[in-house]
């Protein structure tokens, strides 16, 4: 198996402040890897760095074969981002052809991935709408909508769940493990223990480092509880008494 | 492909925001007008003048459309019956001796006066003059007709100089040719009498406005593409679609020129609706072309957008946007002209050459009232050239500050 990401000894943060610590992560071609850890702990300051959005302050990113920062490579990238940006005078079609035409897709590839996205996102009969009449949840739909436009070969989700209704939350995962099966990878991060649990690997995060990482069952396994929140839980007490015992 | 993808976004943005719309198009037009009819209120203004035993002469001579003449029998003091009928002055005669008390409530009248006046005087005097005039007009004739035949005779013993030294030495034939334009010059020289005024510029119906509008035409458009532009890339930073639009593969010279664009062709519609309006309502006199106008406000246009797009990294909102207005926009309207540099103080005045607005009002005014043509106005153009370059390149830069490729 090919691999998409590779982070090796990243340390990141924001002038001075280090955010990130000694972060090693592998994933692999048509793989689905969770990223979780309570709020602040650096998931999208990982993300941001995995996209070359920043620079690493030491260690190294590489994203299908080639070393981030790197512009021309963003448009194999679908990224959804933690904030909705999105133009709210445009209708939902015209951000999607916007995105879609930035992302580099000719216009009548547009014309067939537009529909498709936004099938997946229950979104077809709202797509001439003006985005500032959207909900919120309609909103986040509509960004998932616009990582999933161009069809590429690396999805970054950053918390893709949020005010999304369990039914539609469903029909997202299975079309998530489709793309995953025409061997394309995603990244996500969540806060919701669902969505860590149909992700093929799973990394923990907290006060900057990784305190987890591997399958969903073999965490649960490796430490002896019954969930993957008590695996979080209990991973995150385990870091605690170490750092006591520095 | 995506310039043009960009360029769309912004067209459509702008279309559906009817208000911002009609702040850019209506609101300069509505300002000129405004202005027009306050800078042209002076030329219709009339102050009234109380006249008491003045002789009738000159009386007649003061009187003009800007005056309006109250004769006056009483015998209170001219302040009682400045206050009494609120006249702009009064003026009372005792022998040859005239006394003008102005109330002066308003300089622009008092000055209605006063020049009125003068003029009066001179008028009568230069009436007394004229038949002295007219005798020696008769004798100066005689002289010049003699003068000119001596020139004749000259010019044309300096040809013959002149033919036989090109025989002699071809090179040096411009000495000759030189000294004759300048008898010819001399011969040529009306001798004027009469006291015509000429203006260089405009004529004797010229107002504030005339000299103001060109002026106002560069700073308008100045004006609102700066706020419009800088508030647009405000928002999408604050709404985090610029963060977003680095996240595709797009160049950030594609995102600051699809705004270029974007907002150039409204700055061109905006600039054609002002120049053509100008010319309609206010009939203003255009002595240059029309291009060179057009040429000017485009460039004020597009220093103005690069000018906004880099202020705009410096607020975090709308209105910090405007918090900029007074530091860099309303300084650019004092050296503009509006004031002449060279009456201001010596240190002030380099101060105009870093001012965008200075080049492009100059060249604007240069080309309205002078006629000024593109080489006359190349300098200008060469300076808000480099001002566009030298924002464009602080843009391109200050946007690494989003994504470092
Ligand atoms: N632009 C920034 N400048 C300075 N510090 C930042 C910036 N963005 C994030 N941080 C800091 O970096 C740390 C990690 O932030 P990050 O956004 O990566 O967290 P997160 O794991 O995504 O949190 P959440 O689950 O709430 O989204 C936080 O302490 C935050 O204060
Ligand atoms: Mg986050």
């Amino acid at each position: 198996m090919a691999i998409t990401i590779q982070v090796s000894n990243l340390q990141q943060g924001y002038g001075k402040t280090i955010v990130l610590k000694n972060i090693n992560l592998t994933v692999h071609n048509g793989e689905i890897l969770g990223l979780i850890g309570p709020s602040g702990a650096g998931k999208t300051t990982l993300v941001s760095t995995i996209m070359g959005m920043l620079t690493p302050q030491k260690g190294t990113v590489t994203v299908l074969g080639q070393r981030m920062p790197n512009r021309k490579l963003l448009a194999k990238i679908g990224y959804m981002a933690q904030t909705d940006a999105l133009y709210s005078t445009l209708t939902a079609r015209e951000n999607l052809n916007f995105f879609g035409s930035m992302q580099g897709i000719a216009s009548d590839k547009l014309k067939t991935q537009i529909p498709y996205a936004a099938n997946i996102v229950n979104l077809v009969p709202d797509l001439d709408k003006y985005v500032k009449d959207y909900s919120g949840g309609m909103k986040r739909r509509l960004s998932l909508a616009i990582a999933l436009v161009s069809d590429p070969e690396l999805l970054i989700l950053d918390e893709p769940t949020v005010g999304i209704d369990p039914e539609l939350r469903q029909q997202i995962w299975t079309e998530l493990h489709n793309i995953a099966d025409e061997g394309k990878t995603i990244l996500l991060t969540t806060h919701v223990m669902e969505d860590a649990e149909q992700s093929d690997q799973l990394m923990m995060i907290r006060n900057g480092a990784a305190i987890a990482q591997g399958t969903p069952d073999q965490l649960v396994k490796d430490y002896q509880v019954k969930t993957v929140e008590e695996v979080f839980l209990k991973a995150g007490r385990m870091q605690d008494e170490n750092n006591r015992n520095d | 492909m995506r310039i043009i993808a960009m360029i769309k976004r912004v067209l459509r943005e702008m279309v559906r925001d009817k208000r911002t719309l009609a702040l850019m198009f209506l609101a300069p037009l509505f300002i000129l007008t405004l202005m027009y009819f306050l800078f042209q209120s002076n030329t219709t203004q009339t102050a009234s003048l109380g006249v008491r035993g003045v002789d009738t002469t000159l009386v007649n001579a003061v009187k003009n459309k800007h005056i309006k003449i109250h004769h006056i029998s009483n015998q209170a003091s001219a302040e009682t019956n400045i206050r009494n009928h609120n006249y702009a002055g009064f003026i009372s005669q005792s022998g040859d001796k005239l006394t003008l008390t102005l109330q002066n409530a308003d300089q622009s009248k008092s000055a209605i006066l006063k020049q009125s006046l003068q003029a009066a005087q001179i008028k009568l005097r230069t009436q007394a003059a004229a038949t002295a005039i007219k005798s020696q007009q008769r004798a100066l004739k005689a002289q010049q007709q003699i003068i000119q035949k001596l020139q004749t005779s000259l010019a044309m013993a300096s040809r013959g100089a002149r033919s036989s030294r090109s025989q002699a030495a071809p090179k040096s034939t411009a000495l000759p040719n030189k000294s004759r334009a300048t008898l010819a010059k001399q011969s040529v020289k009306p001798v004027n009498y009469s006291a015509t005024t000429h203006y260089l510029y405009g004529s004797s119906d010229s107002t504030f406005f005339d000299t103001l509008l060109p002026i106002m035409i560069g700073f308008v458009v100045f004006f609102f593409v700066f706020l419009i532009s800088g508030i647009a890339l405000l928002r999408e930073r604050t709404t985090g679609t610029l963060n977003r639009l680095l996240a595709t593969p797009v160049k950030r010279g594609e995102i600051i020129s699809g705004y270029l664009a974007g907002y150039g062709i409204f700055a061109l519609i905006q600039t054609l609706l002002i120049v053509v309006f100008s010319i309609y309502a206010f009939k203003i006199q255009i002595l240059g072309s029309v291009w060179n106008m057009f040429l000017i406000n485009i460039l004020l246009a597009i220093v103005a957008l690069t000018m906004g797009l880099f202020i705009s990294t410096f607020a975090s909102s709308e209105f910090q946007m405007v918090q900029f207005i007074p530091v860099v926009v309303i300084p650019q309207i004092f050296f503009s002209g509006i004031i002449p540099i060279s009456q201001m103080a010596g240190w002030l005045q380099p101060v105009a050459k870093i001012m965008p607005l200075y080049y492009g009002a100059t060249a604007m005014s240069n080309v309205i009232e002078k006629g000024s043509n593109f080489t006359d106005i190349f300098g200008d153009v060469i300076a808000l050239l480099i001002f566009f370059a030298l924002f464009l390149v602080l843009n391109l830069v200050s946007m690494r500050r989003y994504r470092q490729v």
